[in-house]
């Protein structure tokens, strides 16, 4: 089990976006009964075949760090989680989409997981303001989750689609939208996070 | 003609109030959240509007300023609304979004809403017997009937908070209490909750490809038809599963462990940053008030007066002008410490409640510092009230709030991870 490559995913959001139940659901393969707020760190895994069925296949640990709180937290809240965005290797951001709040504090979330290395007081450096080139060159993939499609009124639906399509391309990452209850179960691939 | 000039003057005011709460709404509460429920911010900054205005009557009272009579008649009119707001308004609206999240009752939202009202009618009703408030001769439906009762929930909490501020004050901005926290304390702290987090993180690979394994066999077996399978399964060792379990509870007991690694980390983190401040022009200024409220808050405790009317009427505006900043700065760290999406538009309503209450028993216990000449309109106002009952339960509850806080705050801090620092 050892000689098998770790990777690291971190699951960031705001609270109540459904971090908790989308973790287990992708580790566990069931649906969460009881969801309750995380504190701190909670880290759960997935044994993942990686271009399964092909010569090149390889069978990967996928670590799962959902980390609970919100952008608003207080500095010494924020300072502590800096720990767990240690070396990592993807980065899922998870927003509510029937909250748009929830959509807009990707951006900070983000730059709070990618600003660490700048910053050792874990102060944020950038006013929050989204720059296309941060992420550009950003050599951590991103995965954009929209959860909660279901509670949206169908004539809304085509609306919130498009907002979030801008919203992926601003972080040039990948995106996939889930309903609520997980009852839809989606086989994630994650062929965007490969490495070498 | 004065008394239109009055007027509007006054409503000029109360917008200006109404804007500021409904700034403070959208920029410091309700900053991270999606404002869905525009009815809760207009309730909130309705609260907040009409417990300013109070206050300001009573500074225009000592100033003089505007006639007497449309004095009389915007305090009169003040009252009412607030009331108004604070015994109907919010508890319905609060009854109304605690219903709506429970999805059981969400179709008949209303009219449990309603029944909850009721029962909070009921409980406020009753709240006035026990207590000596009122003279035999004022009728049921009297206006003070319900201040009486808004006063005395209002003072109770006002010297709750009072004694627990009083208390915890100078212990959290006085650096004689600060704990020395060194940044290896914090460093080794880290050092520890990252390998509790390898450690589930291994134990949680050995799971899963447990799991993966026993799945896979499992797949086999299942290929085995007949007697025979039945046979093997039965007698092949399910030691796989008693595994799973065992390694499953020292995986809970690690996450608990590191969920208390972490909590002992914030705190350590928010130490330090004290410790920071206090050295900061700010944070000396605030040790100095500490130092200074500290003797104030002593002199409460052991009740001796002998400070005139007038002096003690400047400390009147000066807790006026920090327990409105100081109510907003705790609601603020309170709405953040709790609140989630869900339950967001409760707890702002709570706190308006909380808040008009607590302005309504300040301006009945401030009559006390008031120098005599100003009382009577308050008096006035607010009908016969036994006042010197609300000055006595204040005084005995902000008594057992301060003593309970400071054995509370010692426990704390006896209790504090000392472990974790370097003698």
């Amino acid at each position: 089990m050892a000689s098998l490559d770790r990777v690291k995913v971190l699951v960031l959001g705001d609270s109540g976006v459904g971090k908790s139940s989308l973790v287990h659901l992708l580790c566990q393969n069931q649906v969460l009964g009881n969801p309750s707020w995380t504190v701190g760190c909670s880290v759960d895994v997935r044994v993942q075949d990686y271009k399964e069925g092909t010569p090149e296949e390889k069978t990967y640990y996928i670590e799962l760090w959902d980390v609970g709180g919100s952008v608003g937290s207080a500095s010494s809240i924020k300072s502590t989680r800096a720990v767990f965005y240690n070396s990592v290797n993807g980065i899922i951001l998870v927003h509510d989409l029937t909250n748009k709040k929830s959509s807009q504090n990707l951006y900070r979330w983000s730059l709070e997981a990618l600003n660490k290395d700048s910053s050792p007081t874990g102060v944020i450096v950038s006013n929050g303001d989204y720059d296309r080139e941060q992420f550009a060159e950003n050599p951590v993939p991103l995965l954009l989750i929209g959860t909660k499609f279901d509670q949206i009124p169908e004539n809304k639906r085509s609306e919130v689609l498009t907002r979030t399509a801008f919203l992926s391309e601003d972080f040039n990452a990948e995106e996939i939208n889930l309903m609520t209850g997980f009852t839809d179960r989606k086989r994630f691939n994650f062929k965007s996070l490969h490495y070498d | 003609m004065s008394f239109l000039v009055d007027s509007v003057i006054m409503f000029t005011s109360q917008v200006l109030f109404f804007g500021f709460g409904w700034l403070f709404f959208m920029r410091q509460l309700f900053k991270d959240y999606e404002v869905r429920r525009y009815v809760v911010q207009v309730v909130f900054s309705v609260t907040f509007a009409f417990s300013c205005t109070m206050f300001e009557l009573i500074i225009f009272e000592i100033l003089g300023a505007l006639s007497s009579s449309s004095r009389y008649f915007h305090w009169k009119l003040n009252l009412y609304v607030i009331l108004l707001v604070l015994i109907f308004v919010v508890p319905f609206y609060i009854g109304y979004f605690v219903v709506s999240n429970i999805r059981l009752l969400h179709r008949q939202r209303l009219l449990f809403a309603c029944m909850v009202w009721f029962t909070f009618m009921y409980f406020f009703w009753k709240l006035g017997d026990p207590f000596p408030i009122l003279s035999p001769k004022h009728g049921i439906l009297s206006i003070e009937q319900l201040i009486s009762r808004v006063g005395v929930i209002g003072v109770t909490l006002m010297a709750l908070l009072s004694g627990f501020g009083a208390v915890n004050c100078p212990y959290t901005y006085m650096s004689y209490f600060l704990r020395n926290v060194t940044d290896s304390d914090i460093l080794a702290l880290e050092r520890r909750l990252l390998q509790t987090m390898d450690m589930i993180v291994s134990k949680k690979k050995r799971i899963a490809m447990t799991r993966r394994q026993m799945y896979q066999r499992g797949e086999d077996q299942n290929k085995q038809t007949g007697l025979w399978g039945m046979i093997k399964s039965v007698t092949s060792p399910q030691t796989g599963s008693e595994n799973l379990s065992l390694i499953q509870q020292e995986v809970d007991a690690l996450e608990e462990l590191s969920r208390q690694l972490f909590l002992e980390t914030v705190d350590l983190q928010a130490t330090k940053e004290r410790i920071e401040y206090s050295k900061t022009f700010q944070g000396k200024y605030f040790n100095f008030l500490g130092y200074f409220f500290s003797i104030y808050c002593v002199w409460k405790i052991f009740m001796v007066k002998f400070w005139s009317q007038h002096i003690s009427f400047i400390l009147v505006g000066i807790i006026i002008v920090t327990s409105i900043r100081g109510l907003l700065i705790t609601l603020t760290k309170f709405f953040y410490a709790i609140s989630s999406s869900k339950s967001s538009n409760v707890i702002v309503l709570v706190l308006a409640q909380i808040m008009g209450m607590y302005f309504v028993s300040s301006v009945l216990l401030m009559r006390m510092s008031m120098p005599l000449e100003y009382r009577s309109i308050v008096t006035e106002v607010l009908g016969e009230l036994q006042f010197n009952f609300y000055h006595r339960w204040f005084d005995v509850i902000f008594l057992v709030s301060a003593l309970s806080s400071i054995l509370f705050l010692y426990l704390a801090h006896k209790q504090a991870p000392e472990k974790h620092m370097t003698l």
